[in-house]
């Protein structure tokens, strides 16, 4: 009896010795060569997996960080940590201050039920990209929102949702994480991440390219390209039937006038973005 | 003679040929006509008229611009009133040259008689030629411009020609009644086409639910050298061009290539029929067969003339449009909707669908049993479920190795779902994603 | 305003619905010939299995906020499978208890219809199996159109007496009894002819394709007719086999299972064929006579593996 215990214990602790021996000379031999600096970048980092940087994951973007020189850095952004991690890994790199500003999504279009009403009835997936193949849209504007919602989808933060009064989707400045999917995924290239200036933002909520008597049989709120927002600032671009305001022109200075001078309300100016605490930093 | 098919997928649909008896008619002519300058794949014609210009029945108001563009002639005699652009039926706007009619004048040179004409010319360049300035393309839906089919690039031969009057798609009865009524003039078709490709060798498909086509073209190919005729089974997609080419020949188109690869060329029996009006008559393509079907009262052919409205074709068949719920450009399983009655009849037209309210309501969707009926029904071998699950879960980098590039968008799938999961709609997502994706690498 | 929907604008007529209908009809004769052969036992048993299946599908899907697909018949055919392979005089707590099994754990758990690994039914019937031997293996003797008739005698079934067999004796159940059904064994089981009514009828409506019930059939009818060839015992009764447990029932009704099952031809022969050998060495090596339900569930785990490596050919890939 006692002899079989022994045994037994003998045995077992030589197969653990054994596999011990094993784990340390696999671990020695399959090491895999991490800097310091990686390490403390992935430490920094969210851990959320998500790839919406443009790498495979949190342990690539680290080792792409680490490795990176001054120029691939500008490339390189969690758009989930926000601005508050690429801060310290600025100060971990050591490479000075970030020169990213605060961004975040917008809807460029205004095709709201009351803008745009209906002309068409959709019945089949919903689905904007399916919707997109066979029809211009619920309102007949072949480059408005096609309120069906792919966006709301795809944002894995949660911060787009469609508003029932007006059937557009709406963002949420607190959660919107620059992540870029929904830009990716509208069929129609509707919405462009745009820089936050001290809470402020403007740009034009249009993107129809029809002229401008085709275009506002469809909407109320379509841009018409009469060109007086351009009058107010050169950088303003008109072509195509459509204004652009690039993200140079500064909300502070120009956004009321912008947002008071287009006749159509296409112009969107806000003013009261306030981000969520984690990505302003 | 034992009916063909093609060896994967497929399924058994209640064809609905309910006009499938009615005589050819020509129906009246449309006081304005809407004729939009791309009815084709490829760039838009160069309008050469100008407002206020008389025009008469086939005269050219746009030019091919390449060789990827097909002529436009004027399908009525009249007034160029503008050069607009129009809802084409689904939102987005087209440009139409809009010729107000007055009388029916036609340009000289064509022959309007039924006189059949047998000699064909022996020159294959001027034939060529001749389908090339009549502004031909597949009339089957695609829009192909048909002298770019026959023109075989250097390096590639072709050794059977395939006239595709399968028309499995249920409802439409165009490429039938053609059959029936115009038999010797499609054989005198092929025959030029076979000319053209310098083979003797062409094959004409059709269904077995054709049973007088079939009848009538048999006796009537017996006389010439050069084609036959095949029975195919009544499965749909039989039409399909890579189902026909696998099921006459046994071969394959191979992925992510053209039918030309196969050696083989296939056209729709109401080209051919074009390109006999066109070469033995000289009419350039300014009308065609269109079916008016569905849910309504007297289903019918009607030869009407390219760029006439929907609304007319509706109006003159006295369709109640209060109680319509759906009008389909094209066949149920493949057509599309249009919102806009005003879109006009064009080269690729060949029906009108119309179904009432109560029957164009989609099924509710259930959730997904598993049982493979999808695998079984696509014609290509894919696996739609599959690729459903790709596209629900955003794994679009599988979409490549499901081959989601090879669906041909038969409708089959969706068509056989027991818990009536759009499949198709996934399959069409799949696709965008995936081009998307291979754009970006 | 018209419609804008996509192609294609026309739909089967087949649903998930009628599917589940026409599998439900095809039991029919199944049921039918068990309440001639059971009598009001097996009434008592259809009807526990049957309500307590649709009970907890209901309760289930509002509790677990799945969508409530109570009304597409699925939980009635997992009911009427259930109690098929149960025997007549089992308790009702029992089979309430196996219908949970069935509906909760082996389906609902999963995420609900189409979405389970193994099919319901079995796992019920194999649950109470294990926890209730005794009760799961007493058969009794069919009363022929003795409705009222509760006498509770037990029959061995002739799988059990197959399997006890010595080389020297000789199997003497007479064939007709055992197409008819009138031996002992679960509810559904015993009646051949009545199964093969409905297998008949489910091809005919197409609701599922010949592969699958054929080649387990087929695959184990081979693999017993070797062993004959090989020892020359009268335990290796082919016919009586095939005949006699559950092998039809499987075959035809839950092997076929849409759920658990693979989805190509290739997939299914495969299934089958492994379902038949398991059968067969359960049945011929293992302690228990009858290995149909085992056999299943054991290639049920291996259906996602098969789905995922026997796929369709695709057109224009070219043929190896």
């Amino acid at each position: 009896m006692i002899t079989a215990l022994i045994l037994n214990i003998v045995t077992l602790c030589s197969i653990a010795a054994l596999a011990a021996v094993v784990l340390y000379m696999v671990s020695k031999k399959f090491a895999v060569e991490q800097s310091a600096l990686e390490t403390a970048v992935f430490e920094v980092l969210p851990h959320a997996n998500c790839g919406a940087c443009g790498k495979a994951g949190c342990q690539d973007f680290a080792k792409a960080y680490a490795q990176a020189g001054t120029e691939e850095l500008q490339n390189l952004y969690c758009p989930v940590g926000g601005r508050k991690v690429m801060q310290k890994l600025a100060a971990l790199k050591g490479s000075g201050t970030l020169s990213i500003a605060p961004t975040c999504a917008v809807l460029r279009c205004n095709g709201t039920c009351q803008n745009a009403p209906d002309k068409m009835v959709y019945d089949g997936l919903r689905s904007c990209r399916v919707a997109n193949d066979i029809m211009s849209g619920k309102s007949g504007c072949p480059n408005g929102c096609l309120r069906l919602g792919d966006c709301v989808q795809v944002c894995q933060f949660g911060a787009l949702r469609i508003n029932p009064q007006t059937g557009i989707p709406e963002i949420d400045y607190h959660k919107c994480t620059s992540c870029g999917a929904c830009v990716k995924r509208c069929p129609r290239g509707l919405f462009e991440i745009r820089p936050i200036v001290k809470g402020q933002q403007v740009y034009v909520a249009c993107r129809n390219k029809q002229k401008g008597s085709v275009a506002r049989k469809n909407c109320t709120s379509a841009c018409i390209a009469c060109g007086k927002c351009a009058k107010l600032n050169s950088e303003i671009v008109v072509e195509n039937n459509l204004a652009y305001i690039p993200a140079s022109v500064s909300p502070i200075e120009y956004g009321q006038k912008l947002a008071d001078e287009c006749p159509v309300k296409a112009i969107h100016y806000r003013k009261d973005i306030v981000k969520g605490e984690s990505h302003e930093g | 003679m034992k009916a063909k098919t093609f060896a994967i997928g497929g399924i058994h649909i209640n064809k609905h040929k309910l006009s499938a008896n009615t005589k050819i008619t020509e129906l009246a002519l449309p006081d304005v006509v809407y004729i939009p300058v791309k009815q084709h794949i490829g760039a838009p014609a160069k309008i050469i008229v100008k407002i206020g210009d008389k025009v008469k029945v086939g005269t050219l108001l746009a030019e091919a611009d390449g060789v990827f563009s097909a002529n436009v002639f004027s399908s009525v005699s009249g007034e160029v009133a503008k050069i607009e652009e129009i809802n084409n039926g689904q939102g987005y706007l087209e440009t139409v040259i809009t010729i107000k009619r007055e009388g029916d004048v036609f340009e000289e040179g064509m022959d309007l008689t039924d006189n059949l004409i047998t000699d064909i010319l022996d020159d294959k360049e001027e034939l060529l030629r001749i389908i090339t300035r009549a502004g031909i393309v597949g009339m089957g839906g695609a829009g192909f411009p048909t002298p770019i089919k026959n023109n075989i690039p250097e390096g590639k031969k072709v050794d059977t020609l395939i006239v595709n009057g399968i028309e499995c798609e249920p409802y439409l009865t165009t490429d039938g009644r053609l059959m029936i009524e115009k038999a010797e003039q499609i054989i005198i078709g092929t025959r030029i086409l076979n000319k053209i490709l310098g083979i003797q060798n062409a094959v004409i498909a059709i269904d077995e639910n054709k049973p007088r086509a079939i009848a009538r073209l048999h006796r009537i190919a017996k006389r010439y050298v050069g084609v036959n005729v095949q029975k195919c089974k009544s499965i749909y997609p039989q039409g399909g061009e890579k189902q026909l080419i696998n099921a006459i020949t046994g071969r394959e188109v191979p992925s992510g290539k053209l039918p030309i690869d196969t050696n083989c060329a296939v056209q729709n029996v109401a080209t051919v029929y074009a390109i006999y009006e066109a070469v033995q008559k000289h009419i350039p393509l300014f009308r065609r067969v269109v079916t008016l079907s569905g849910n309504i009262s007297h289903p019918c052919n009607y030869l009407v003339r390219i760029g006439t409205p929907i609304s007319f074709v509706l109006k003159e068949s006295n369709i109640p449009l209060e109680k319509v719920g759906k009008i389909i450009s094209g066949g149920p399983m493949m057509g599309r909707t249009i919102s806009s009655l005003e879109a006009p009849i064009t080269k690729t037209t060949s029906g009108i669908t119309v179904f009432l309210e109560e029957n164009s309501y989609k099924p509710e969707t259930t959730s997904c049993l598993r049982c493979g009926k999808c695998v079984d029904a696509c014609p290509m071998g894919l696996m739609p479920l599959n690729i459903r699950d790709a596209v629900e879960h955003n794994e679009f980098q599988n979409l490549k190795q499901l081959h989601v590039q090879d669906c041909i968008l038969c409708g089959s799938c969706s068509y056989v779902c027991p818990a009536k999961i759009p499949l198709l709609d996934y399959c069409k997502i799949g696709k965008y994603e995936l081009s998307k994706l291979q754009k970006k690498a | 305003m018209f419609k804008m929907s996509t192609s294609p604008h026309i739909n089967s007529k087949q649903t998930t619905q009628t599917i589940m209908r026409d599998v439900i009809v095809a039991l029919s004769p199944a049921i039918f010939a068990a309440l001639c052969f059971f009598g009001i036992n097996a009434l008592i048993v259809l009807v526990t299995s049957v309500s307590s299946c649709v009970f907890f599908e209901y309760f289930l899907s509002r509790r677990l906020g799945l969508k409530n697909n109570t009304f597409d018949l699925s939980a009635i055919v997992t009911g009427v499978l259930l109690a098929l392979n149960l025997p007549a005089t089992m308790p009702i707590w029992m089979t309430i208890l196996g219908a949970f099994m069935a509906i909760g754990v082996a389906k609902m758990a999963f995420g609900g219809i189409g979405k389970n690994i193994f099919n319901p039914a079995l796992v019920g019937r194999v649950f109470l199996f294990i926890s209730f031997p005794v009760q799961m293996t007493t058969w009794v003797k069919p009363h022929v159109l003795e409705f009222f008739n509760l006498d509770a005698a037990t029959a061995a079934t002739p799988l059990a007496s197959l399997k006890h067999l010595t080389v020297a004796e000789q199997f003497n159940t007479d064939y007709l009894s055992l197409f008819l059904g009138n031996i002992g064994g679960s509810m559904g089981e015993t009646s051949a002819l009545a199964l093969l009514i409905g297998f008949i009828w489910m091809l005919k409506r197409k609701i599922i394709t010949w592969h699958i019930p054929v080649c387990y059939v087929g695959s184990f009818a081979v693999c017993i007719f070797i062993s004959a060839l090989l020892t020359g015992s009268a335990r290796f009764d082919v016919l009586a086999h095939i005949l006699s447990g559950g092998l039809l029932l499987g075959a035809i009704f839950m092997a076929t299972d849409y759920t658990t099952s693979p989805m190509t031809k290739k997939g299914k022969i495969i299934f089958a064929v492994g379902c038949g050998v398991i059968t067969y060495i359960i049945r011929v090596f293992g302690s228990y006579p009858e290995g149909v339900s085992f056999a299943i569930l054991i290639m049920n785990a291996f259906v996602p593996l098969i789905d995922r490596y026997f796929i369709q050919y695709i057109y224009g890939t070219g043929r190896k």
